[in-house]
């Protein structure tokens, strides 16, 4: 069970008031009708998986309700930091 | 009955109350013993020996330990059917009046138990995997063969009646969890008292105090069983301290997470009356103080296991703890000091000490030199290489050990006694340190592992880092507390509790786990490593010889470490053994770690209060009380609780789905809709955003109308649908179904926060607010007309796809005119404070019309006669809009490419032999074809068939007088008349004709009227 | 009356409370209980547990470091909008912080669409504001107990140094979720979804059955 800070209520939740959404960083294309499959099915399907340090994104959904991210060892399960949507990392890989 | 191995009062400074005598049932009999004891120390007082029969073998076995590392004596527990608990630890459970008690194992009785014959015909036979090797063939014959086997292992039984307890669970945050009360935990807590720090201390036993409460060793000159009472009565009065006896912290979780299994009445009764009888703590500690002492390890030799075998740390604890002593004459086997104190508390508690066998050569620590001074005989370079007895010890075999302790190199003598302690040394319990993930380290000091790095805010301190000594474990205590006052922030260094310890010194022990016998490993006597288990020396090096070379293998090939034990004595001889035999070190083998829980909990403490009723949410609407009075059958949807169908007086479902359904194409049916969701949507982008996640076009819907849409994922497949209404130019009502709207407006709010947040918009889940009923049916006009003055009905004025505002029954509402049977519907919502009560005017105003309540289930085959979908059940997220012929739904021109689009438009979603949505006719029109079924072309194929597509909705349609059905089949719009068939699973095949999904006013007129 | 202008809609409102001349009847999500009997016979000073039934409820989406959304939000309120995690109580309305951008205003029930067209009137931009007085309810927890009842419930922190009178959290409450609003040392308000009361309901009733 986790303890998550929330950077929008700005104090540390439990794991439960939350749902993972999946890997961080991925915009949507601008035009996506200019992809081909393979472009599209990498936007859609590609993760990372790393070993280590890596950006999820995260909802605190029983809570404010708002989407953020988080750079989580994936191995120690240790949480380096939560950022607000938009904002940039200061741990990275 | 008498209890003959209890110590006179007089002798003994034990935590027994011997002013209250307790009676007990153990087996068939009555036995006593007093308030204070636990069931194990009671068995020994009155001369049980034997207490259950071993997995395998059935080797009669009995008390080894005191506490939670004992591996035999698991119980059965409960005076009454409903009040059975399994596995229970004698060493655990304190004595009560009446309680009710047997053994697990054995079968039909562990004094007489008939898989001992098996075990001793098949001795040698049951060699490691014996289960695998012998019982794999055939394969079919396993689930016979494993019912014999599990009825003569016996596991313990679950309680066929409902438990009458309650359980509970409590959320705790603390800055400082202190694991274990023992002299480190108290010592701990005893420096953290009086701060502003908040700080729970748990500890599994009865009372706080640990070793200590059986220790004679002195602090500050006295007891220090005075010290422990000293330092509770100050935690107690502290007000900042939470003590909870009884409590063990079973599991170690991530981010300092931890759970805490509390007994609140386990002690008390069979059954807890207006008590919580267990309670489940979910603890967030800011730091943990792991100081959860140390096992003894018992040592591996021949027969080992036989009753009157104990660790000897045990035996000190019954007889200075419980003033039992187990016996009449003890051998002490060791590899240490501390363990010679066993053979003076069996000394001064007056019975004999025939010898003590130390595996050194030369001991010459303090203990030893007091063992001497009492004239005790010591016998040096030796070991007990074998037990002599079945049912209890009746004499020892003892040799001289070469100085490694691999080989015998004297004659072996023979030394009666009826009772071995033994002791190879102590293994901290490291278990909760490793349920993080830690890899626990190999210490060649202390000769056990230690707790690994973690990056969990965790200190340690005595037991578990191989610290020993009394006084070193009470200043590890105290320190641990000082380092988490400082890194909490705390400038001040509290006082020590103690000053003046007794330190006795000690001599460093034997690195010696497994006693040679003069025969081979595999030709002695069974030499026990996992007495829970029946993992033996033999076994274990079996294991590696046929190749399980790594630690994690040989653990599941001979099931070292497995059960309820979770190898806490077993575990370090196993490695040890199989190091040697792999010519390895401890470090090089490796360890399995630790998982949680740390000892076995029961479901009702990990339900707590959410079983019953309270098991999960039900959600209601505003009028689920009416729906109860008129006899609704109700449907889980997803928690909502939805009216099914209302059966009449003795109609069956059929008849009153048939009843139900006609009613709303005949005249006018009413149907509770508040479960779908409602998403609020304002802002000056709404139209824009509902453009880019609905696949159809939003720029042209009025003011005042309503529009279907489909919603899709990027990979363009549907997930939800629903019709969305322009309540105002920057102001929309989006409705969803039922299961989803959580999910949409969670995905609406993905869209928004993360890629258009420039849009200005706001989503607003309604989905409580607004009670909504549904009239349906030619009528329905007729009905809402004489409840509402200020709408006006014409069908001109308020058509199809249209939404009013008004009142209904005197109540404000907006009415939609949307239909989900394709009859002329109105969809009345209103503020649901008021929806009971609109609903019972609408009752009262239809009855001259004969309204007639429908439920989910006729709602479902309404929609089907008219071909209408079902996300979830028509669609499971591997069809796009184009699969269920809804390109009338889709807008490829949209400026924004909307989400799903470019998904839809990938190679695979433009096949033309997908699976599409069409309608199945059967020819034989009374008969409904099962959902699930799968269609092939030509039933008489030889398995396996190419499979088409299955059945995604079918049922009896009363209005058309034939079984209707939906279904997916492989480029099916383009088969329409074509014929295929359902084999179903008892060989009978229905035949069944495609159509149109449409099965009823296919020019969609019904809705227009 | 209502259709007349429907076209030249922005925002649909609506006073959705029935005419004082119109005899209908309101229920309460927990209506079914009987609650004012049996159910809520507990012990007022060891735990007490209440439904305050029928206030309004405005949901307010804004931007709070929007200016002029500030400006006309105090003009109407005569308070500032509570900052993060807290919850304010004036005479006539509680207001609770909810999330960056969203406010929950409560009020008398039958004042919240004069409250709705006020805030309207006063406010231009971006913003959202929705009745959902229909949609939920408020339970009062009250008693020395009520912290000990939250502790089963909630695994929220509920003691003084982590929820302080006047703080409001929206967190889980059993398998449910709820905003909790401290309002005395021995007073807290559950704001729950109208569905789930029951659940609610039912849940911290086990939940104080130690206390009663």
């Amino acid at each position: 069970m986790f303890s998550i800070y929330c950077p929008h209520c700005c104090e540390y939740r439990e794991e439960e008031e939350f749902h993972a959404i999946g890997e961080a960083h991925i915009a949507r294309p601008v035009d996506p009708d200019a992809l081909t499959d393979a472009e599209w099915a990498s936007y859609l399907y590609i993760r990372k998986n790393p070993r280590g340090l890596h950006h999820e994104q995260w909802v605190h959904a029983i809570g404010c309700r708002k989407f953020f991210n988080i750079t989580r060892d994936t191995v120690s399960y240790e949480i380096k930091e939560t950022y607000k949507i938009g904002e940039a990392p200061a741990f990275v890989a | 009955m008498t209890q003959k191995n209890r110590l006179s009062s007089s002798k003994n400074r034990g935590r027994i109350n011997y002013k209250k005598p307790l009676t007990f049932t153990y087996g068939k009999k009555t036995y006593s013993g007093y308030e204070g004891d636990t069931v194990a120390s009671a068995l020994l007082a009155n001369g049980v020996d034997i207490v259950g029969r071993s997995f395998k073998y059935s080797r009669p076995r009995g008390i080894v330990a005191a506490g939670a590392e004992e591996p035999n004596a698991i119980l059965q527990m409960g005076a009454t059917e409903a009040t059975q608990v399994p596995n229970v630890r004698a060493t655990q459970q304190e004595l009560f009046d009446g309680l009710v008690c047997r053994a697990t194992n054995g079968w039909p009785s562990e004094d007489f138990d008939l898989m001992s014959y098996v075990g001793k015909v098949g001795g040698n036979i049951m060699s490691p995997g014996f289960y695998y090797k012998t019982f794999m063939y055939p394969q079919s014959m396993w689930k016979n063969y494993e019912k014999v086997i599990r009825k003569a292992a016996g596991f313990g039984r679950a309680p066929q009646e409902p438990d009458p307890d309650v359980y509970d669970h409590i959320h705790r945050h603390c800055d400082v969890l202190i694991v274990g009360a023992g002299p480190s935990g108290l010592a701990a807590a005893a420096a953290l008292a009086g701060t502003d720090l908040r700080v729970v201390i748990a500890d599994e036993q009865s009372e706080f105090g640990g070793s200590l409460l059986h220790s004679s060793e002195l602090i500050d000159e006295q007891y220090p069983q005075m010290w422990v009472e000293r330092i509770c009565t100050q935690l107690r009065e502290a007000g900042n301290i939470v003590c909870l006896p009884r409590s063990t912290v079973n599991g170690y979780h991530d981010h300092n997470f931890l759970t805490i299994h509390e007994r609140c009445s386990d002690h008390l009764a069979d059954q807890a009356s207006h008590q919580v009888r267990q309670r489940m703590h979910r603890v967030r500690a800011q730091w943990v103080i792991l100081a959860t002492g140390a096992h003894e390890r018992p040592l591996v030799f021949s027969n080992n296991d036989v009753p009157g075998s104990l660790i000897a740390s045990a035996v000190s604890t019954y007889i200075n703890r419980y003033a039992v002593i187990p016996g009449q004459s003890l051998v002490l086997l060791t590899t240490n000091d501390y363990a010679y104190q066993t053979a003076i508390d069996w000394f001064n508690a007056g019975r004999e000490v025939v010898a003590i066998v130390d595996t050194r050569t030369n001991p010459q620590g303090v203990r030893v030199q007091r063992v001497r001074e009492l004239g005790i005989n010591i016998i040096t370079g030796s070991g007990v290489i074998n037990i002599l007895g079945r049912q209890r010890v009746n004499a020892v075999e003892v040799a001289k050990l070469d100085e490694v302790g691999e080989k015998i190199i004297g004659q072996v003598q023979t030394l009666n006694c009826d009772t071995v302690a033994s002791s190879g040394g102590w293994s901290p319990v490291i278990h909760l340190s490793c349920h993080t993930g830690s890899r626990p380290i190999w210490d060649e000091n202390i000769l056990g592992f230690l707790p690994g790095e973690t990056i969990q805010q965790q200190l340690t301190a005595g037991g578990v880092n191989g610290c020993y000594g009394l006084k070193d474990c009470l200043q590890q205590g105290y320190d641990a507390a000082c380092d988490a006052l400082e890194k909490l922030g705390c400038k001040d260094t509290p006082k020590p509790s103690f000053n003046k310890v007794e330190d006795i010194a000690e001599e460093p022990a034997m690195a010696l786990f497994h006693i040679p016998h003069s025969e081979p490993t595999s030709r002695a006597p069974k030499q026990f490593v996992d007495l829970q288990n029946d993992v033996t020396a033999a076994g274990v090096e079996m294991a590696t010889r046929e190749g399980f070379e790594s630690i994690e293998h040989v653990k599941r090939y001979t099931a070292l470490g497995f059960g309820t034990d979770q190898g806490k004595l077993g575990n370090i001889n196993g490695m040890a053994i199989t190091a040697k035999s792999l010519n390895k070190s401890i470090p090089e083998t490796g360890t399995t770690i630790f998982r949680p829980n740390y000892t076995p909990i029961t479901f009702g403490a990990i339900a707590g209060r959410h079983c019953g009723e309270l098991f999960d949410p039900k959600r209601y609407t505003a009028m689920h009380q009416w729906h109860i009075e008129n006899g609704a059958k109700f449907e889980a949807v997803g928690q909502w609780m939805r009216p099914w169908y209302y059966p009449k007086l003795g109609e069956s479902m059929q008849q009153a789905l048939n009843r139900e359904c006609v009613a709303a194409r005949t005249s006018v049916g009413i149907l509770d809709a508040s479960t779908l969701g409602k998403i609020d949507i304002q802002g000056s982008d709404a139209r824009e955003f509902l453009g880019r996640v609905y696949t159809n076009a939003w720029e042209k819907l009025a003011v005042g109308k309503c529009r279907y849409g489909l919603m899709c994922g990027e990979d363009g497949m549907v997930f939800d649908d629903g019709v969305t209404s322009c309540l105002g130019e920057n102001h929309f009502l989006m409705t969803t179904t039922t299961g989803g709207a959580a999910r949409v407006l969670e995905w609406l709010e993905l869209y928004h926060q993360t890629e258009w947040s420039d849009l200005d918009v706001y989503f607003t889940s309604v989905t409580d607010h607004w009670a909504t009923m549904t009239i349906s049916g030619p009528n329905s006009r007729k009905l809402l007309a004489e409840l509402t003055e200020d709408i006006n009905l014409e069908k001109d004025n308020f058509k199809f796809m249209d939404w009013r505002s008004g009142t209904v029954a005197g109540i404000p509402a907006r009415v939609y005119r949307i239909s989900f049977t394709g009859e002329l519907s109105y969809e009345i919502n209103v503020q649901a404070n008021y929806g009971l009560f609109v609903w019972e005017q609408l009752m009262e105003a239809g009855e001259k019309y004969n309204i007639t309540p429908y439920g989910t289930e006729a709602m479902h085959i309404l929609r089907a006669e008219k071909g209408f979908i079902i996300t979830g059940q028509d669609t499971d997220g591997s069809v796009h809009p184009y699969d269920l012929n809804m390109a009338w739904a889709v807008n490829m021109k949209k400026t924004f490419s909307f989400i799903g689009k470019r998904g839809m438009a990938r190679e695979d979603c433009i096949r033309p032999d997908r699976k599409q949505l069409v309608g199945l006719k059967t020819k034989d029109l009374e008969c409904v074809i099962p959902e699930g079924s799968q269609a092939v072309n030509d039933p008489n194929q030889a398995i396996p068939m190419d499979m088409l597509g299955h059945i995604t909705s079918s049922y009896w349609s009363e209005n058309l007088g034939h079984s209707i059905a939906m279904g997916y089949i492989k480029g099916g719009i383009n088969r329409i008349g074509e014929t295929v068939y359902y084999p179903q699973t008892d060989g009978c095949v229905i035949e069944a004709e495609i159509c149109s999904p449409v099965f009823l006013d296919e020019a969609g007129e019904r809705q227009h009227v | 009356m209502f259709d007349k202008n429907l076209e030249k809609n922005t925002i649909a409102m609506m006073d959705l409370l029935p005419d004082a001349s119109v005899n209908a009847r309101a229920e309460s999500p927990l209506a079914h209980l009987d609650q004012f009997h049996s159910h809520t016979n507990i012990d007022t000073d060891s735990i007490s547990l209440q439904e305050k039934p029928f206030l309004g409820h405005l949901l307010l989406r804004g931007n709070a470091d929007n200016t002029a959304f500030k400006d006309a939000i105090k003009k109407v309120l005569l308070c500032e909008l509570p900052k993060t995690l807290a919850c304010i109580y004036t005479n006539e309305l509680s207001i609770c912080w909810v999330s960056p951008d969203e406010w929950l205003i409560l009020c008398e029930g039958d004042k919240a669409y004069k409250l709705e067209k006020k805030l309207r009137e006063a406010l231009v931009g971006h913003y959202s504001l929705c009745n959902i007085s229909g949609g939920q309810t408020v339970l009062v927890l009250s008693g020395h107990h009520a912290h000990d009842v939250l502790m089963k419930s909630t695994s929220y922190d509920v003691a003084d140094c982590s929820f302080p009178i006047g703080k409001a959290v929206t967190t889980t409450l059993a398998k449910s979720q709820a905003i909790i609003c401290r309002k005395d040392k021995t007073t807290w308000e559950l704001i729950v979804r109208r569905s789930f009361a029951d659940y609610i309901w039912h849940y911290l009733h086990d939940a104080s059955s130690e206390f009663k």
